[in-house]
């Protein structure tokens, strides 16, 4: 048993030492600089903190189930040899005497109810393990993402967020099957092989003494081993990690790959990596499993000190046959507790090293405190006052300073221009007002309080700070602009009872694992802080604001290519419907009605393809999915019931025929099959043998397959676009009939996945141009595409909706990382999302660049008019542009210049002038 | 007007005479039939050509800067073809062409036909063959003119 402790003690110590000091640090988090109170450097440390009370539950059931795990091995012995083979009757059982049956049913009563006993504790332990499991890892996964929302803002150039997503992922999930073992397991099997070991000293000491002796040599060798796969395993993480960053700088760079032909040396270094996990885990493999080996045959040969020992004792008669016999069955017992020692050693050893190479990357230096992030002052004073900046220096990673020993004092409300050469470090300057980096000496001061100790709500919500290059989150515009109005739950949802009950439990369950909990269903959007009463007054602020950056425009463009909800703005519904009526009106008095052919419920629209005509409404959902109607069944019902089928396969042939004809010569990868063809390069083979096949035995004798495809086609035939000359009027009365047939026979059910073309009621699954237009734009109209849109907007106008219009263009999504944004879109937003909160103190890093001169001029405008009675601190890519500003301060080389009006500047000699001279 | 109407009309035009039959199908296919109100312009002179017209019905006329203004030097109807050279090579349009009612054409984008020829070679050879005819009925007329003009200057020259 000593060897026993020792072999375990030989890595345990690295917890067990520090338990008292982790429960110190849990007592009493020592704030600020070293050990950060908020991680454990080790997983048990992690473990013990956070789930000690619950690891003594594990153990206590674990424990408690033992007397009843005992009786139940016990008890088959007891029915054999008494119940079944015994022959005193009636027997004493409890109170009763009972005779051999009623005794032997009454034993294996009592058998089923201790195999129900047991299941339930073993089930119950699992759960409870798995529960624990759950939650310690959903603690620390927490608790790494919020370190990342901790970073310095310059960590992620040191870090990929490639190397760092799957750390958050992958690498922690398997701690979380450890952690519900961690100290039961141990436990468990230890005390069972104590108590294996203990029986067979009573048995006889000498054998005991021979069953532990090899105990010593695999408590020293089996842990030099694990070291060297410990090394190797930490290896892997590290080459693992490589991979991941190597896949995450492909996808960046896949341009430059590309552009420079770049794609074997990209392989050859992937290969490289995957060589080196390659080897590495092969090493750890040979070593684990020599462990195992090892193991095992120390195993196998202490029954040889039996036999030999015991032989020898029993031939000299000094130990009895049937006491060998019993240490040799024990030991055999002895063999699975063991394996299931070394096993958990092994994943104990494994989890240590996972959790420690996880942690080590998430304490960089310059961590931002937590203190400052989490439970915000209750209300946020303005930030009122001069701003301060006393020798102010900034310096990177031990390089020279990129700001040096700055000093100024500027008034609160002033307007004030940074200038300089692009390294002249007026960029980081305005990152160390907005306190997004923080100096690496002197101080920043905003009306006497210390910018440093400013809690981040703030700091956050004080002051507005945009790049050139700002960030857009995945989701639509307004959620992006509103972004900056959202710190925290303002409005709590009102639920259901039920749900009600659903969100605390959600909540409740957040806060066992240490997550914050406030509910994601509460209205964010701080109204107030925007100066607005409402949602509907916000988004007449973000269309005012948005007129003065320049980008209403551009939101209205995306509002009329958006969808409305009629049901959520039925007033703006309805006057669209108005601008639908007067749109025609226009139309006609301009002249131009040839140029748009409005829906009508008894019209062939031949602007509109086959499948619209037959639909006449607009498919919500997939069912009625132009590309699928050939074969759902109620479009095929309808079409049997017009008796149209025939003619449209019939048609389907002709138009094959013609694309065969057509497009055979073309090489597959032609552009043309994408853009003129109705059938792909692949499958003009099939149409053409579904063809031979037709021709051979006959159209109807054709499979269903077959059919469906020849059906599929005339639905995208645009008769005045396509001029294939198969549609007469005949045809086109019968598809009119078709469209009848369609409507009134619709069920109930499918009613929900179609909008009809209703001249008097607004489609919601239309976009609001579409709903204005209600009709088909006519093709080969010279004059269309200019008028129309035209026609279109200034009807709009004369009725008040542009306002209304851009409001439904907030709901655009702007794509991942703004993607479906030009830059300049980009750039404006993020000057509407920071005024939006109405900050005291506005800072801007070029926050312009992007925009041509005369846009430059009008959003630069609409930003001093939005800034007039707040700070406004301008760090600007062009000298010129100070001009507007109350004072200039020029920069060179990290240290500040010159200082004052534009004009006192604007002297010959000065450098203003010499930065004006470059431009 | 269906597809079979305009590789009619498609074959009207010299240029595309000897371009067989399927061709001048695909041809019509891509191209576009585009209208234009009276007034409408189809191209300004000077701009760089992107496409060539031919019309369907309707009148167009075409305008040449001069120093007091644009002047209508011809006047266009059915079947004419408009702007070849621009889908040939790039070259700025010599004239404005502008519809006079309501014109029909089908419009051939230069890209577009640049790319069949680009796929067919006997596509080529037939424009090519055209483009050669032409030119030699260009030198024929150059050589007539030539001599008409040594002619005139000899008397000249003995006097």
């Amino acid at each position: 048993m000593k060897a026993m402790s020792e072999t375990l003690k030989l890595r345990w110590p690295r917890w067990a030492d520090r338990n008292t000091e982790a429960s110190r640090a849990g007592a009493a988090p020592a704030p600020g600089e070293g050990d950060d109170p908020g991680i454990e450097p080790t997983i048990y440390r992690f473990i013990i903190r956070h789930s000690y009370k619950r690891q003594l539950v594990i153990l206590a059931l674990t424990l408690g189930s033992f007397p009843f795990l005992y009786y139940s091995l016990s008890l088959p012995k007891t029915i054999i040899n008494r119940a079944i083979g015994g022959h005193k009757f009636p027997q004493q059982f409890a109170f009763w005497q009972l005779d051999q049956i009623p005794y032997l049913l009454t034993l294996c009563g009592l058998f089923l109810v201790l195999v129900f006993i047991n299941g339930a504790f073993k089930f119950y332990i699992n759960l409870y393990k798995g529960q624990l499991g759950e939650r310690m890892l959903r603690r620390l996964r927490y608790e790494l993402y919020h370190r990342v929302l901790r970073f310095p803002v310059g960590q992620f150039k040191r870090v990929s967020a490639a190397e760092v997503i799957p750390m958050i992922t992958a690498e922690v999930e398997t701690l979380g099957g450890f952690i519900g073992d961690a100290f039961v397991q141990p436990v468990f099997q230890g005390g069972t092989l104590l108590t294996i070991i203990i029986f067979m000293f009573a048995q006889d000491p000498v054998l005991g003494a021979a069953a532990v002796a090899l105990y010593p040599v695999q408590g020293y060798v089996i842990p030099k081993l694990q070291r060297r796969i410990n090394l190797l395993a930490k290896q892997r993480v590290r080459t693992v990690r490589q991979v991941a960053d190597r896949v995450g700088e492909s996808a960046a760079g896949i341009i430059e790959i590309r552009a420079n032909d770049g794609v074997r040396l990209q392989l050859a270094g992937f290969a490289h990596l995957l060589g080196t996990i390659y080897s590495i885990r092969f090493d750890i493999y040979n070593r684990k499993f020599f462990v195992k080996f090892l193991n095992n045959f120390i195993g196998q040969l202490t029954p040889f000190f039996f036999y030999m020992i015991g032989g020898y004792l029993v031939i000299r008669g000094n130990l009895s046959f049937g006491a060998l016999v019993a240490v040799l069955a024990a030991y055999k017992d002895l063999a699975s507790p063991w394996k299931e020692l070394l096993d958990f050693y092994q994943l104990m050893q494994d989890s240590h090293i996972k959790y420690e190479q996880v942690i080590e990357q998430f304490r960089p230096p310059g961590l931002i405190e937590r203190t400052r992030q989490l439970n915000p002052p209750e209300t946020v004073p303005p930030l009122t006052g001069a701003i301060v900046a006393s020798n102010v220096s900034f310096a990177e990673d031990e390089r020279a300073r990129v700001v040096d020993a700055v000093s100024f004092s500027l008034a609160a409300n002033e307007h004030v221009a940074i200038v300089g050469p692009s390294n002249s470090g007026r960029y980081e300057l305005a990152l160390l007002l907005a306190r997004l980096i923080e100096p690496t000496g002197g101080r920043i001061t905003i009306g006497g309080a210390d910018l440093a100790g400013l809690h981040d709500a703030v700091v956050g919500r004080r002051i507005g700070y945009a790049s050139a290059t700002p960030h857009f989150f995945a989701g639509s515009m307004q959620d992006n602009l509103y972004f900056s109005l959202r710190n925290r739950p303002v409005v709590p949802a009102r639920y259901e009872p039920l749900r009600a009950r659903t969100v605390s439990k959600i909540l409740a369950e957040a806060r066992q694992a240490g997550n914050i909990d406030l509910d994601l269903g509460a209205d964010w959007t701080d109204y107030a802080a925007a100066g607005v009463a409402d949602a509907a007054g916000l988004a007449a602020r973000t269309v005012e604001l948005l007129r003065r950056l320049d980008l209403a425009e551009d939101v209205y463009a995306f509002g009329l290519r958006g969808r409305l909800d009629p049901r959520q703005r039925p007033e703006v519904a309805e006057r669209l419907l108005e601008a639908r009526r007067a749109l025609a009106q226009r139309l006609a008095a301009d002249g131009i009605t040839h140029l748009v052919e409005p829906f009508a419920a008894d019209r062939y629209n031949s602007n509109a393809s086959l499948a619209e005509n037959l639909l006449f409404g607009t498919p919500v959902g997939p069912a009625f999915d132009f590309d699928q109607l050939a074969s759902n069944t109620y479009v095929l019902r309808v079409l049997d019931k017009a008796g149209l089928t025939e003619d449209l396969v019939a048609m389907g042939g002709e138009v094959a025929k013609t694309m065969i004809e057509l497009f055979a010569d073309l090489p597959p990868e032609h552009e043309f099959f994408e853009q003129y063809s109705f059938i792909g390069a692949g499958d003009l083979h099939e149409f053409q043998a579904i063809l031979t096949r037709a021709q051979k035995s006959g159209r109807d004798k054709l499979k269903a397959d077959d059919r469906t495809r020849l059906l599929s086609l005339p639905f995208k035939l645009i008769a005045a676009r396509h001029r294939l000359g198969l549609l007469d009027a005949a045809l086109e009365a019968r598809i009119l009939a078709a469209r009848r047939i369609f409507a009134a026979d619709l069920p109930a059910a499918m009613r929900s996945q179609i909008e009809f073309f209703d001249a008097a009621r607004y489609n919601a699954a239309a976009t609001v141009q579409d709903n204005v237009l209600f009709g088909k734009v006519a093709y080969g109209e010279a004059a269309a595409p200019a008028r129309i849109p035209l026609a279109i907007s200034s009807v709009l106008d004369a009725l008040g909706l542009r306002d209304a219009i851009t409001a439904i263009g907030l709901d655009f999504a702007v794509g991942s990382g703004g993607s479906r944004l030009s830059a300049a879109q980009r750039q404006k937003a993020a000057l509407a999302r920071i005024l939006l909160k109405r900050p005291d103190i506005v800072i801007l890093n070029e926050a312009t660049a992007a925009l041509d001169g005369q846009m430059q001029a009008k959003v630069m405008a609409g930003i001093k008019e939005e800034c007039v009675g707040r700070g406004l601190i301008w760090s600007l890519h062009r000298a010129s542009l100070a001009r507007h500003f109350d004072r200039v301060i020029v920069m060179a080389e990290g240290r500040i210049v010159e200082q004052g009006t534009f004009a006192e500047l604007d002297r010959p000699g000065t450098a203003l002038n010499k930065l004006l001279a470059s431009e | 007007m269906s597809l079979k109407e305009e590789v009619d009309l498609l074959r009207r035009i010299p240029l595309f005479a000897n371009i067989e039959a399927s061709k001048l199908k695909l041809l019509a296919f891509t191209s576009e039939r585009v209208a234009f109100e009276g007034g409408q312009v189809l191209f300004r002179q000077g701009d760089m050509g992107d496409a060539a017209y031919i019309i369907i019905e309707g009148e167009a006329e075409v305008l040449v800067d001069g120093p007091a203004g644009p002047v209508t030097v011809a006047v266009l109807g059915r079947d004419a073809f408009v702007g070849e050279i621009a889908i040939l090579c790039d070259v700025p349009r010599t004239a404005t062409v502008r519809a006079r009612q309501r014109l029909v054409c089908l419009r051939i984008a230069k890209e577009l036909f640049l790319r069949l020829i680009n796929e067919f070679p006997q596509m080529a050879v037939a424009v090519m063959r055209e483009l050669a005819l032409r030119l030699e009925a260009s030198n024929q007329k150059l050589r007539a003119a030539v001599a008409e003009i040594e002619a005139l200057r000899r008397p000249a020259q003995r006097a």
